[in-house]
């Protein structure tokens, strides 16, 4: 009975889950090739950025809010790394925890805008969002390719793994992102407090946690993983570019929505956000596989998942209340 | 020297909201292994000075003491600190986390830098065991009824501090026997010395577990009393502020006429409840009566009204309107039956601030006819002059903004919106409250004379001289129940308040 009543919260995670391993195997059953660990590592590599991305975004969701900069932010990261790199010639030493920390400092700012002005996160992470994305053209208007050794080497090193398959060093930092985040969201008291602000933030105001320091914190939280991913990204495009990562920041809220991470705060999983981003990988190799289909059908498919998930989690709520009122 | 020894205690307490002094110089003292009850009308200041007691709101002037010393608690979480709890009436807990997280959130129990779960979970059964509640920890707390949340943020609060415990009307949404078992917690702490401040509406709770009362009314002290000292009559009339004896009655002569007219029954109501607000009731309306509902704020007035008029559906009973069986769904229903219904809230559910005085008096007339027909402005300016003079309401014309006009002339451009849909049923939820006297009295006559023409008016007022001077009938009301109907000569306070009071 008790096992049945804890399923209810992690059914959309379930769900995920199984629909993930459900569309790997129709795939493994259709096309050649398609059943192999390489296929399977190939989403981490080609989606790294978009977990690093859907991680700082989960716990924005789960404190209730929301972040639509990060895409934007992930351009500007990409088009200042290029720029500093190639034209001011500086060390990727000096580029990388420069571009972390100006990541950090735009989501703390966009979070105080938030907390002490008390204005609805849309519209601060959509000056956030013009005021990246602009910034990348006072830059360049045209793309900066990366040609620094580093970046070069870390695009192209493949950490070999057993059985001829390899991963990429930026699978490696999403999955090290992805451990770092299980903890903090499970066993800190940051990670708690977020979980009780979003669920009621008076509340946890009255129970005396400091509301407003976790507030701030998450979007900066939000902002460094933004950072991280534009770094990751620009590994991966060695380029700086004001149009890359268009529309990212859906992309991240669909993962972590999919995930079982609900907008409405106080739920959410980062190993849900993992496989809500790995089914969009999926559906994407699947459509590959296929071969006549445009590319733009994962996004038709991730509507209609996005569609189900979101019932499903109204369904979810109208038992919980129906059988409150019976009990 | 033990009785002059204070657990906590509030000297020369001020604050004042802008517009309202919501407490004047106020005094509490609170002793060691007692259960001090806090009593007075909404608004008297009750909750004012809790806020203030833990640092939600700074205090404007005056000193508090706690254990002999000065303190000045600046957050809800420094009041924790020093050893004052508090338990609100809306359970402030997280609902989405754990029982045990509940407890113990931002003091989890660490083990290496990270929050060890299995000592939460272990300490936060131990400690429920000791309020004899056996419950899995490791559940989210919405999964549990609202008794059992309660019990759960009692227990956080003990385990914080052990001091001061306030409980802010924490048995509004308990039922008889959750109620007591929180009591016999309540005495189980009494008797390890922990002061506990008690907040409630219902009389009966305060007699059944309080050592002492301290009443506020309007933000002043009224007084500080030993329960046993008390009778519950003393305590109505104090909270209200009434003094008993000495009360002439009232002008009847106008209502007398009422009482003459025949008796033609517009509304029967039977076992009608909604559970939760209020429980089943039955209550009959002539045409041409004034019914007052009264008793105390909290009592299930406003609920009766919302009840009938179908904001709150009826879970049970039936309504017959002109001995026809009726089913009011919603407001709609209502309307359409010939009901109308003033809420209290005039600021909040009444008045649209920004629009004239004449589209606020058309609102319900356009809300009859459909949303779509649109009502011609030459008539729509004929309505409002012809209330606007009928109800004497003073404005500078039909086009002035609302929010320009004094409460009781707002109040009349709502009774107006209401009157323009010819209801058979009026329902008034304090219409009277917050505006001066004379225009007190102008409404007053004003309820008389619809009275006259034959409209049933239901009449909720907390002044208890304006209901005996308006209604030909009363039905009183306590904890959410109707327990009496008084008509005829027993309409005089003393025995109202005796009947509010239950003695």
């Amino acid at each position: 009975m008790k096992k049945m009543q804890l399923s209810y919260k992690y059914i959309n995670l379930m769900i995920t889950v199984v629909l993930f391993f459900a569309l790997f195997a129709a795939g493994s059953v259709l096309y050649n090739g398609f059943f192999s660990t390489q296929v399977l590592l190939n989403m981490l590599i080609d989606n790294a950025f978009l977990i690093i991305t859907a991680i700082g975004m989960t716990f924005v969701l789960i404190i209730g809010g929301i972040d639509i900069s990060v895409g934007s932010v992930i351009a500007l990261v990409c088009m200042l790394s290029a720029y500093l790199l190639e034209i001011q010639h500086l060390s990727a030493i000096i580029v990388i925890p420069l571009m972390l920390l100006m990541g950090f400092l735009f989501g703390l700012v966009q979070g105080s805008f938030i907390h002490f002005f008390t204005i609805q996160p849309f519209i601060v992470t959509l000056a956030g969002m013009f005021l990246a994305r602009g910034l990348c053209y006072v830059i360049s208007i045209d793309t900066i390719m990366i040609t620094n050794p580093f970046y070069q080497f870390v695009a192209t090193y493949r950490i070999p793994l057993p059985f001829g398959n390899f991963i990429s060093i930026s699978v490696i930092i999403a999955l090290v992102l992805v451990l770092a985040a299980l903890y903090l969201s499970n066993y800190t008291k940051f990670g708690r407090a977020v979980y009780a602000i979003g669920g009621n933030a008076q509340s946890a105001m009255l129970m005396g946690l400091p509301v407003g320091r976790t507030k701030v914190l998450v979007y900066g939280l939000s902002g460094f993983c933004s950072a991280l991913s534009g770094v990751v990204f620009s590994f991966y495009m060695l380029s700086g570019y004001g149009l890359h990562a268009m529309g990212l920041e859906m992309d991240a809220i669909a993962s972590a929505v999919i995930g079982g991470t609900p907008l409405t705060g106080g739920v959410g999983f980062v190993t849900g956000t993992l496989f809500g981003v790995l089914i969009q990988g999926v559906i994407q190799t699947l459509i590959m596989f296929q071969g006549t289909l445009s590319s733009w059908w994962t996004k038709i498919a991730v509507a209609f998942l996005l569609c189900l998930f979101i019932v499903l989690q109204r369904i979810v709520v109208f038992r919980k209340e129906r059988t409150k009122s019976i009990s | 020297m033990d009785d002059a020894y204070f657990l906590l205690k509030a000297k020369g307490i001020c604050k004042a909201f802008p517009g309202v002094k919501a407490l004047n110089n106020v005094e509490f003292e609170l002793k060691p292994g007692e259960i001090h009850c806090l009593m007075g009308e909404n608004g008297a200041g009750k909750s004012t000075l809790i806020k203030v007691l833990t640092g939600v709101d700074p205090l404007d002037a005056g000193d508090i003491f706690l254990d002999g010393k000065a303190i000045a608690p600046k957050s809800p979480h420094h009041a924790q600190q020093l050893g004052i709890s508090t338990v609100y009436q809306e359970v402030n807990l997280c609902a989405n986390l754990s029982v045990a997280e509940n407890i113990f959130i931002g003091r989890e129990p660490l083990r290496f830098g990270s929050i060890d779960w299995k000592e939460m979970n272990r300490r936060s059964q131990e400690l429920l065991a000791k309020l004899s509640l056996g419950i899995d920890v490791t559940q989210p707390l919405e999964r549990y009824s609202v008794a059992i949340q309660q019990m759960v943020a009692i227990a956080r609060a003990l385990d914080i501090s052990a001091k001061v415990l306030i409980l802010d009307e924490p048995t509004s949404s308990l039922d008889a026997q959750e109620v007591e078992k929180l009591f016999g917690l309540m005495r189980k702490l009494k008797k390890q010395g922990l002061g506990i401040i008690f907040v409630t509406h219902f009389i009966e709770q305060v007699y059944a577990v309080s050592d002492k009362i301290t009443i506020l009314r309007n933000g002043e002290l009224v007084g500080s009393y030993e329960t046993v000292n008390l009778p519950r009559v003393q305590l109505i009339a104090k909270m209200i502020g009434k003094a008993f004896d000495g009360f002439e009655s009232s002008c009847k002569t106008l209502k007398l006429d009422i009482l003459q007219e025949s008796r033609n029954n517009f509304l029967r109501v039977r076992g009608l409840g909604h559970k939760g607000s209020i429980h089943p009731f039955d209550l009959d309306i002539s045409k041409g009566e004034v019914l007052g509902l009264v008793g105390l704020l909290g009592s299930g007035r406003t609920e009766v009204a919302r009840t009938i008029f179908g904001i709150d559906k009826a879970d049970s009973g039936e309504i017959a309107i002109e001995g026809q069986t009726v089913t009011i769904q919603n407001p709609a229903d209502a309307i359409q039956h010939g009901l109308a219904y003033c809420s209290e809230n005039r600021k909040t559910e009444g008045i649209i601030e920004n629009l004239s005085v004449r589209e606020n008096i058309i609102l319900a007339l356009q809300a009859k006819v459909g949303w779509m027909k649109y009502i011609p402005k030459k008539r729509q300016d004929e309505i409002s002059k012809k209330y606007i003079e009928l109800l004497n309401i003073k404005t500078a014309g039909p086009e002035q903004l609302i929010k320009n006009l004094s409460g009781g002339n707002q109040q009349k451009v709502i009774l107006a919106r209401w009157l323009l849909t010819e209801p058979k049923l009026l329902i008034l939820d304090e219409p009277t409250r917050g505006i001066d006297v004379g225009a007190k009295v102008e409404i007053q006559k004003l309820i008389l004379s619809l009275a006259e023409t034959g409209m049933s008016v239901v009449f909720i007022s907390s002044e208890l001289d304006e209901s005996v001077r308006c209604s030909s009938r009363m039905a009183v009301l306590r904890d959410r129940v109707k327990i009496a109907e008084i008509s005829g000569d027993e309409m005089e306070e003393k025995y109202i308040m005796q009947t509010i009071a239950g003695v």
